[in-house]
């Protein structure tokens, strides 16, 4: 089926219309909206406003998002590289079969889930209780910034730890077996020959991650009600309470810029592999 | 060797229990809530379980089920609208000779890689303008937007990964190019797109945040209900609520295997 030039953009523009008017405007509306005020005129108002109210939130959230995206590196590496050098089929399997369960479950759902889990009073603090690792009287509340990188771990790892064991998969197992043949341990393996060759993947994986975290609205408001809190939050609040759009979109402006850098990563790597292909 | 066997199990089962309790245990917490009719502290477990809540949010004219209904036609319409345009863009994208084809893969790229919350706020600012807040409407169109990168990337490689020579066989036994396409390759690639289907009615059902801010008060779906009734501490009609978006979740990712052939897989982002 070889289409002409003129049909297949036609074929394509309703799609390009959505992502036009429903995206980039709405983008670009708000670039502009970050940098006037009210009457239309050039201004940095916004940002300063934006950052002297909620410096602490910005720095709060690039803790938060960057903690969370090394544990994710490092639990998808983990399970990954076991899933590749395990050595025990049975073993492999069940941990295969554990791990993908939050890949499905929705952010609301697992955000819910670590609102109860993670209390004072919750299911995690009574089994240590009940198994006598800890008595009631030190039990804490895990319900701020441990809660908020607990739930994005959870969500997360197992999405980037699906790309990375099927790019440790598809691997040429000849260099594994060569380097196993002349004794080199599993860790080692892992660290110097497998985790090199798949970190492509890795990369666009805990990137993706990177920018769906940065957009959750109802992990940090429903598992960590106080202050200081992620710049999700204060958007919304500056919305829903003051209708000011322009520090909400100063802020939006910020988050766009740390995203920016990975993103830039992220498209160079797929248009780099798209060349390839 | 029996002996050193079942030793080197040991930390294996502590391990792989380990993990089964870091993944199963906010579930279990949020199944317990579910069937809690009374559960107060310090108490390990609820004084009384029951069905009570579940009679709550089931009741034909709760705001739950009313919920749940706007939910599911949001999902359908959204599912509607999206292969509408995925769709034939999935077919120029594989098939067609596209005039600068990586510049459009790049513009279908772009909403995964920008936050999209910031986004959702100036599209309701606009939408308000446009009397599309608070309707149905509004929030399809917020959530096409959300399914469509993935949409319009699976059905580009369900059409690729369609064998070109079984085109081409009916093309040279006469039939058109159109017939070609309705009766070869559409249903070679109808798994591929029945995937993206779901797909996106999953990923419209338990869309947030984008609902907030254009849907809200006045269209609630299910995620908004949940969030409300988890914000006002009633534990029981929330964790009832999350269960019911849970099950087409859990559903999928046990049957996605048999949608999502390898084939299709592999031609993902090509």
């Amino acid at each position: 089926m070889n289409q002409s030039r003129s049909l297949s953009l036609l074929l394509v523009a309703p799609a390009l219309v959505v992502v036009l008017a429903l995206f980039v405007y709405p983008l670009a509306y708000s670039l502009i909206s970050a940098f006037t005020d009210k009457a239309g005129a050039f201004t940095f108002d916004n940002f300063n406003k934006a950052f002297e109210l909620y410096l602490t939130d910005t720095i709060f959230t690039v803790v938060i998002i960057g903690v969370s995206t090394a544990l994710i590196a490092l639990v998808s590496i983990a399970i990954g590289g076991y899933l590749t050098l395990g050595e025990n089929p049975t073993a492999v399997a069940i941990l295969a079969w554990l791990y993908r369960w939050p890949l499905f479950v929705p952010f609301i759902v697992a955000a819910q889930c670590m609102r109860t889990f993670l209390a004072k009073n919750g299911l995690m603090n009574n089994t240590f209780v009940s198994l006598g690792l800890m008595d009631v009287a030190s039990t804490q509340s895990f319900l701020d910034w441990r809660g908020i990188i607990v739930t994005f771990v959870w969500k997360q790892a197992p999405f980037v730890t699906l790309m990375v064991a099927g790019a440790m998969a598809s691997l040429d197992r000849s260099t594994i077996d060569a380097a196993r043949n002349l004794g080199a341990s599993r860790l080692r393996i892992l660290v110097e020959i497998v985790v090199p060759q798949v970190q492509p993947t890795l990369m666009v994986g805990l990137i993706l991650s990177f920018v769906t975290m940065m957009s959750v609205l109802s992990v940090p408001i429903m598992v960590s009600g106080g202050s200081p809190t992620m710049m999700t939050v204060d958007m919304a609040y500056r919305i829903n309470a003051h209708g000011d759009y322009g520090v909400a979109n100063a802020l939006g402006f910020v988050s766009y810029l740390l995203t920016g850098a990975a993103a830039y990563i992220y498209l160079r790597q797929s248009v780099r592999d798209r060349s390839r292909a | 060797m029996t002996g050193t066997f079942n030793l080197g199990w040991l930390p294996r089962a502590i391990i792989l229990g380990l993990v089964a309790f870091v993944i199963f245990g906010p579930l279990a917490n949020l199944a317990i809530w579910a069937f809690a009719e009374a559960w107060f502290f310090p108490n390990k477990l609820p004084s009384q379980w029951g069905f009570r809540f579940w009679e709550v949010v089931f009741r034909p004219t709760g705001r739950a089920m009313e919920a749940l209904n706007v939910s599911i036609w949001i999902a359908l319409l959204t599912v509607a609208v999206s292969l509408i345009v995925s769709v034939p863009a999935g077919l120029a994208l594989a098939r067609g000779r596209l005039p600068w084809r990586a510049l459009i893969m790049l513009a279908f790229l772009l909403p995964q890689a920008f936050p999209s919350l910031p986004v959702y706020i100036n599209v309701a600012r606009i939408f308000y303008e446009f009397g599309l807040n608070g309707t149905v409407a509004g929030v399809v169109l917020v959530h096409t937007l959300h399914g469509l990168v993935f949409a319009v990337w699976i059905t580009t490689a369900a059409f690729a990964s369609v064998d070109k020579e079984l085109e081409q066989a009916a093309r040279n036994l006469g039939a058109s190019g159109l017939r070609t396409f309705l009766t070869v390759t559409l249903p070679l690639a109808a798994p591929g797109i029945v995937a993206s289907a779901i797909f996106v009615f999953l990923e419209s059902l338990d869309e947030f945040t984008g609902s907030y801010f254009v849907g809200a008060p006045e269209i609630q779906t299910l995620p908004l209900t949940m969030f409300l009734a988890s914000m006002g501490g009633n534990y029981q009609i929330s964790s009832i609520t999350a269960l019911i978006l849970l099950v087409p979740s859990i559903g999928f990712m046990l049957i996605v295997e048999r949608f999502l052939k390898a084939d299709v897989m592999a031609k993902i982002g090509n």
